[in-house]
């Protein structure tokens, strides 16, 4: 059939030429790495870190998700930030920093010699272009999902566009000096300057700022665009700058800033590779492919260590607890509440349940949080009292709705049916009837819980900073329809305890508040659980941090 | 044909229209919304009511829909409401993955299928045949996760031969343009890149492709044999052509219209099968961006891209169709 070959000779001369064609108009972008193969860069000079999700953005003032921070941590620095496995704060870009008698000024010494990666210079007027930008958001960025570390810490703006939004506790920010600022509260707070660590607040050039326009957030509708300042030209002191970032292979990647004011990171690049999947993780880090992940599955802690592979234990900064809904006349009874807390095995549970290192929760704060108190009403198990505290309460045929989330994994809670499981059991154990709710963690079971739906619940926490007030603020601060309850001495207590401007005295008050919560027993503290990192054996330095701050620019790989 | 052709993508229109508006609805109505996802445990009353607000989400039904029509008729299908990013964006970037993806688990698939179909019942009652009746059953009821378990620990973990997930070595500094990694490696002459990123498509290819292999095994060999008793075989043979022309322009050639539909469905049941082998190989692609939209209630990527998977589902089941008329020349339409 002459026809049929000629036309698939056509077909061939034709691909041929469009490859030709093509083939001379791409080229490489790739630079000289002064090697023939791709594997050119050296794999020592390069770490792989396996992350559970993408960076959002890259600007820290609009992020609030751990996978953004990472990454931003590493090219951001704040006035102050934590030390390498602790949550306790330190010098960054501030030297030092020292409140009036009344805690309500804070004068901060700044570092000199430092410059942003954009060359321009990181002085007292850079720190308040950060400040006032923070607290002139409007529009889209006063939405709670943009900024939320700021609404968390000061409430709200210079102008509040709504009427849920608190009165701001920052006031100003004034240049006392080259070198020197000072920061104005409406009042103080024990939330100042711990929460200044956060990468939320990293200082960024302004000059950066202004150029890629990183206000000009727009919303219309369901579309949110962000400007290029938060999606390409992330500008910090930090020790790492960005590199580019690949959004078809899901990729991040940052190089050494040379012109880092400290010591520079031992390592030249970092890549922060997207991996969803917990269990794709550990078969890359097994294989070689990645030097490190987090989230580490606890079952596979294990298995992980007879590898030969370095298990990182952070220090637990979270708490799950047994949420407790008052709006229930018979959870509004302290002996149901007390019974409640008598019923679980909370020793037995985190045993069987919980990663090795975990801890039983006697109150709503890890041991590490200045405040935490030793001598809080405990409530050991022992299901005959838990009876006799219903039967005292009238409240023998107790029947409750306990809200469980399926499709997640928190930090706090590994393993939410496994926890769910357990405590159901306890409780039925006691006499009281237990209704099951699943509900998918985002379709439905947050918004149920925090709206008030649930009698029980499991939910928890995990800290941003070392102050009580981001553990028992956060809960129990205000009334909350998750806990259904109204008791302005609490709510007070823990408003006058946030107030004290010496350390020391106030984490006495805080001592106190967490005696009274424990008493009055808004819900039942069940565990502090720590997270773990994983990483080949010959990674060095990476400290594993409470509050997930570890610094890339410290490790090393041996042989490097 | 060309009628037919502009009367099957008319037709178009009314599915589209009417899935945006069963898409649309149906996302809405399941409980919770981006806010949850956006707040986790932030979420309070006030905080999420604030977000719905923010993206408009208070509106009633029909005023969002007409919103986002009017936007849809710009050809602005809005942004991720995760990272702002435009859902157009994401599936330019994502989407040259799963269908390079596609094509190695269909080549795997036919490229071994029809082989060992054939063969199987040219020899039929033998072990050659036993074999790839019995190994075809496996491979339809293996689960594809379980399987990409199996493939990952011993190619990947145990053996080292091949990449455990991704799409390409990050430590190769590759060039890409058109985000199809391994046209990109040849046409930057990146060859290294390009031969890492099939490396790393053979293992989720393999999970990927079993499933549409055994079925494509098991109705080619089928058809083979319903056609070699055909009178028309009989004929040639009578005739005194050659086998292998008998074998070639008499018994594939008819035997290949039910593998070809086959193969049709089978596509569109490897872009939803990408979804699971995409996210147990960590392979970015549509089906990994699918389900962590899903988890983030992600409305504007999960609708476009819906839509997408919805239009390519139309468009191979016309590819089909066509290729009827290039293959039977009784069926070619007019």
């Amino acid at each position: 059939m002459p026809g049929t070959k000629a036309r698939r000779t056509l077909v061939l001369a034709v691909v041929a030429a469009v490859s030709v064609a093509l083939s001379g108009c791409a080229n490489s972008d790739r630079e000289d790495t002064g090697g023939g193969d791709g594997n050119a860069a050296s794999s020592k000079d390069t770490l792989v870190f396996g992350a559970a999700g993408e960076p959002k953005l890259f600007d820290p003032a609009f992020a609030s998700d751990g996978e953004t921070f990472r990454v931003l941590k590493q090219i951001y620095e704040g006035l102050v930030k934590t030390k390498q496995g602790s949550a306790e704060i330190e010098p960054a870009l501030a030297t030092k920093w020292e409140p009036s008698p009344d805690g309500k000024k804070w004068t901060f010494t700044l570092r000199e010699g430092v410059k942003f990666s954009d060359g321009t210079e990181f002085n007292a007027e850079a720190v308040c272009f950060n400040f006032n930008r923070w607290y002139n958001f409007s529009g889209a960025l006063q939405s709670p999902d943009v900024s939320a570390y700021w609404q968390d810490t000061f409430g709200g703006f210079a102008k509040n566009e709504s009427p849920d939004l608190p009165t701001s506790l920052f006031k100003s920010c004034s240049t006392t000096g080259a070198n020197t600022v000072a920061i104005e509260l409406a009042s103080p707070t024990g939330r100042f300057p711990a929460a200044l660590a956060l990468p939320a607040f990293a200082m960024q050039s302004p000059a950066a700022l202004q150029k890629y326009e990183a206000d000009k957030v727009t919303a219309s509708g369901d579309t949110f665009e962000y400007p290029s300042y938060a999606t390409e030209h992330p500008t910090g002191t930090g020790p790492y700058k960005l590199d580019s970032r690949d959004t078809a292979s899901k990729t991040v990647t940052l190089v050494r800033n040379d012109d880092y004011w400290g010591d520079k990171a031992k390592i030249a690049k970092i890549v922060f590779k997207v991996i969803p999947d917990n269990n794709a993780r550990k078969q890359e880090l097994q294989a070689g492919t990645i030097d490190g992940y987090d989230l580490v599955a606890p079952g596979d802690i294990e298995s992980l260590k007879g590898a030969g592979e370095q298990i990182l234990d952070r220090p637990p900064f979270n708490i799950l607890y047994v949420g407790i809904n008052q709006k229930n006349p018979a959870l509004a009874k302290l002996k149901v509440r007390q019974a409640l807390a008598h019923a679980i095995n909370r020793e037995a549970l985190v045993r069987s349940k919980f990663p090795p290192a975990a801890q039983v929760a006697k109150q709503f704060m890890p041991p590490e949080v200045g405040g935490y108190a030793d001598d809080v009403t405990e409530y050991p198990y022992d299901p005959a009292k838990a009876k006799q505290l219903l039967a005292e309460a009238g409240e023998a045929d107790l029947s409750l709705k306990f809200y469980w989330p399926t499709e997640v994994s928190r930090p706090y809670m590994p393993n939410p049916k496994e926890v769910f499981e357990v405590v159901s059991a306890d409780l039925q154990k006691v006499g009281i009837k237990i209704t099951p709710v699943a509900k998918v963690w985002n379709s439905g079971y947050l918004t149920d819980v925090s709206s008030g739906r649930a009698d029980i619940h499991l939910l928890g926490w995990t800290g941003d900073y070392n102050d009580a007030y981001n553990f028992n603020g956060t809960f129990f601060g205000r009334v909350k329809p998750e806990f259904g309850f109204n008791n302005p001495a609490i709510f007070a207590a823990i408003a006058k305890a946030d107030a004290i401007p010496d350390a020391a005295q106030r984490a006495d008050a805080y001592k106190a508040v967490n005696r009274q919560i424990v008493d009055f027993l808004p819900a039942v503290p069940i565990a502090h659980s720590p997270p773990s990192l994983a990483a080949q054996s010959e990674v060095k330095d990476l400290f594993p941090s409470p509050v997930q701050n570890e610094e890339f620019s410290l490790v090393y790989t041996e042989g490097t | 044909m060309l009628r037919f052709v502009v009367r099957r993508l008319l037709q178009l229109i009314p599915i589209l229209f009417g899935l945006s508006i069963l898409l649309f609805a149906w996302l809405r109505l399941l409980p919770g919304g981006p806010a949850a996802a956006l707040l986790g445990e932030r979420a309070t009353p006030e905080r999420v009511a604030a977000i719905n607000r923010t993206y408009g989400l208070d509106q009633p039904l029909f005023v969002q829909y007409w919103r986002y029509l009017q936007r849809v008729a710009q050809f602005d299908f809005g942004d991720s409401t995760q990272t702002g990013r435009p859902v157009t964006q994401v599936i330019i970037d994502q989407f040259p993955g799963t269908i390079e993806l596609t094509i190695a688990a269909l080549i795997f698939a036919v490229g071994v299928g029809i082989p060992l179909g054939y063969f199987a019942a040219r020899r039929q009652g033998t072990i050659l045949d036993n074999l790839a009746v019995v190994g075809s059953l496996v491979g339809v009821t293996i689960p594809v996760f379980f399987l990409a378990f199996l493939l990952k620990y011993f190619f990947a973990v145990e053996l080292g031969w091949l990449p455990p997930s991704g799409r390409q070595d990050v430590r190769i500094d590759a060039t890409h343009i058109t985000n199809f990694f391994v046209l990109d490696g040849l046409l930057t002459r990146e060859f290294d890149a390009a031969f890492d990123a099939v490396k790393h498509l053979i293992l989720p290819g393999i999970a990927l492709g079993t499933i549409p292999l055994a079925i494509i095994v098991r109705i080619t060999r089928a058809a083979v044999l319903d056609v070699v008793n055909e009178d028309y075989v009989r004929t040639a043979e009578a005739k005194g052509l050659t086998t292998s022309v008998i074998r070639r322009r008499h018994v594939l050639r008819n035997a290949m219209l039910p593998v070809v539909t086959t193969i049709g469905l089978q596509l569109g049941l490897l872009l939803s099968g990408a979804i699971l082998t995409e996210r147990v190989f960590a392979f970015p692609g549509i089906g990994s961006e699918i389900v962590s939209a899903i988890t983030n209630k992600d409305y504007a990527i999960l609708q476009g891209v819906i839509l997408l998977v919805a239009v390519l589902y139309v468009l191979i089941n016309l590819v089909v169709d066509l290729l009827y008329g290039v293959l039977d020349p009784r069926v070619r339409v007019r």
